[in-house]
């Protein structure tokens, strides 16, 4: 799942293929091809394809009037600000946790790499539900809250600690194995030679694992904008308030608005497409990067 | 600059990497940190340069107290294995990058940095490939880099960890006689570590053997390998021949063999064990010869001006149970006169050795 990862060993497979003794016979070929391809077809592009045709069913006109809606507009605007709090402060947890995990020995360091886990781990709707416990009225801290009058839970604070919660691991984890394979070594000489801890992190560390950050933080932010379940617990669906897109989507469909349901769930896509291409560009100038190395 | 370790005590774990180790490293010398792997030679470096904390004992640069000293401000020019370029960097600006990440108020301004690195550039001899990236270079040249890197902040001390550890062996060679010039030109108090003897003997003044976490011995190359202090180095330096035996007065009995020795420190009736480097035996093909220890020929290896016999000891004379090997180095035609066959029986007839109480090896 790293962005380094996901290159290498590409080029092999055409060195297998233009070897008759490692070749496949066609009808083992073909059949595989059509089973992927079927399958791709059916379960990725055909939903793809529905969400924007069932958008624009009822024309361009509807398309527009349900995406300027207020209330849509209102969800586009709490996604944003959710998305524009989430992502940096992933950003610092997770290159702070990835460079405690890849280049430092300390006790209790296995507990912290199952723990950044956590999170893909548990079902979002259990991730919502825990802020509910702590936060909510009845929760934890309800009652002091409470009477200092600070609202988390069915209000924007509660929307950014669940989406903060959930897409917690994204950076820490492409981080982490990116940062132990280029080991200590380039580090300390930046040490040795003068460099102070920030100075090396900034002329040394951060250089180094640029586009590995990035990927992260891309998927982070295709993941904030898009969770759906540990956000439901926690925001209330208070139209225009604390209703993100996802909700938004759930909401209009709910209410048989099929054609504005689908009018912003297309902004969706087009986010997640969005995000496939700068990944495979990142993608791409790690390779790029590699083939010179080599 | 000199620098002083005094007893350096490292532990990782329950595994002893340094054991009270205290050493000198003279103003301007080449020392080479020589030893098997695990022996601890690489921790001292670090430890020297501040990279691994000592958990007692103490460092001293120039006759001040560095322990506490931050890596930092130590000094310290450190030339890593894998040279640690800056991956994302040119040649050029991994060279300048110890001078550009100086406090503002000790910085030279932009030319004269690049005025100093293109001198360092031109002393390792890579100033046509100021603008590549390290990963465009081959070993040697990274290396090289590496080593300007280290000497741009004008080191008080240099270190070098392994440095032509990963090179092929006919580059190796080449850089070799290339660091010893550099040395001799810059006459800046260095460190090396190496595994291996003969790079430590070919390009240091001073050699440091080490084992397990302790000094075996301190000395010039001719030094340790003529006259070497302990078994293990002479084990360590240089192909040897071992022979167990007992003492009996001035003579050392293997088997029913007798060899004469020099050695007065060995208890009469003491166990010990004698060594003989391969040039220092001769091959007696008599068989009834009085002294000297049987073998029989296994391989005669004829390439080369010297050539080299491989021999066996008798099966009944094994040694703790295992049969012992000899290895016998003479020139060509010495060897051509005694027309020695495979399965031969001759006698071994050292011309020195020398012995070691058997407890001590």
């Amino acid at each position: 799942m790293t962005a380094v990862g996901a290159v290498y060993g590409r080029g092999d497979a055409r060195r297998y293929e233009a070897n008759p003794a490692t070749r496949e016979t066609d009808w083992v070929k073909w059949l595989i091809l059509t089973a992927a391809l079927t399958f791709f077809l059916l379960f990725l592009l055909m939903p793809l394809i529905a969400v924007f045709t069932e958008a624009l069913r009822k024309g361009w006109l509807t398309y527009l009037t349900a995406i300027t809606d207020p209330d849509a507009l209102a969800s586009v605007r709490l996604t944003l600000l959710v998305a524009a709090i989430s992502v940096p402060v992933n950003l610092v947890f997770g290159v702070a946790a990835a460079w405690a995990i890849a280049k430092f020995e300390f006790r209790g360091k296995r507990f912290l790499t199952t723990l950044i886990d956590l999170p893909f781990s548990v079902s979002p709707v259990i991730a919502g539900l825990i802020f509910v416990l702590l936060f909510g009225a009845h929760g934890w801290f309800g009652a002091w809250l409470f009477e200092n009058d600070i609202k988390i839970i069915f209000a924007v604070p509660g929307i950014v600690l669940a989406t903060v919660f959930v897409t917690f691991p994204f950076v820490a984890r492409e981080l982490i194995p990116l940062m132990e394979a280029q080991g200590r070594e380039e580090e300390e000489a930046a040490v040795v030679l003068g460099a102070s801890g920030f100075q090396t992190f900034w002329r040394v560390t951060l250089p180094n694992i640029k586009w590995g950050l990035l990927y992260g933080v891309i998927l982070c932010n295709a993941r904030a904008m898009g969770e759906f379940g540990a956000v439901s617990v926690v925001s209330g669906h208070i139209r225009g308030q604390t209703n993100t897109m996802p909700l938004h989507v759930e909401i209009l469909y709910n209410e048989y608005n099929f054609a504005a349901a689908f009018a912003v769930a297309s902004l969706l896509a087009l986010l997640a497409l969005v995000t496939l291409g700068l990944k495979t560009f990142i993608e791409w100038k790690v390779e790029r990067g590699l083939r010179d190395t080599v | 600059m000199s620098i002083q370790v005094k007893e350096i005590h490292k532990q990782f774990g329950e595994f002893v990497a340094l054991d009270q180790v205290s050493l000198d490293f003279p103003t301007g010398a080449l020392t080479a940190l020589l030893g098997p792997s695990g022996c601890g030679k690489t921790t001292l470096l670090r430890v020297i340069a501040g990279l691994e904390t000592a958990d007692s004992g103490r460092v001293i640069l120039e006759g001040e107290d560095a322990s506490d000293t931050h890596v930092r401000q130590r000094r310290v020019g450190f030339v890593f294995q894998h040279y640690a370029l800056f991956r994302h960097m040119t040649v050029l600006e991994n060279v300048a990058f110890g001078l550009r990440v100086k406090p503002r108020r000790e910085r030279s301004d932009d030319a004269e940095i690049r005025r100093r690195v293109h001198r360092l550039l031109d002393l390792v001899q890579l100033d046509a490939l100021a603008e590549r990236f390290p990963s465009q270079l081959s070993g040697g040249q990274r290396q090289r880099v590496a080593l300007a890197r280290a000497l741009a902040v004008e080191p008080r001390v240099l270190l070098l960890d392994e440095p032509f550890g990963a090179l092929d062996a006919q580059v190796r060679k080449e850089l070799r006689r290339w660091l010893r010039r550099l040395h001799d030109e810059l006459q800046v108090t260095s460190i090396f570590v190496t595994h291996d003897q003969e790079e430590a003997l070919e390009v240091a003044d001073r050699v440091v053997l080490m084992n397990r976490g302790r000094v075996e011995q301190v000395d010039t190359p001719t030094e340790v390998y003529e006259r070497p202090a302990t078994p293990f180095v002479y084990g360590f330096l240089g192909a040897v021949n071992v022979f167990h035996g007992r003492i009996e007065g001035p003579h050392l009995r293997v088997g029913e063999a007798t060899l004469p020795h020099e050695q007065t420190q060995v208890i009469h009736g003491a166990e010990a064990v004698a060594f003989s480097r391969p040039h220092e035996l001769r091959i007696v093909t008599d068989p009834d010869t009085p002294h000297g220890v049987a073998a029989v020929v296994e391989r005669v290896l004829t390439f080369g001006a010297d050539v080299r016999v491989e021999l066996d000891s008798l099966p009944g004379a094994a040694v703790r149970g295992e049969p012992a090997h000899y290895e016998v180095v003479m020139p060509r035609a010495q060897v051509d006169a005694l027309a020695l066959t495979r399965g031969q029986l001759v006698r071994l007839v050292p011309s020195q050795i020398r012995v070691f109480p058997s407890q001590a090896a």
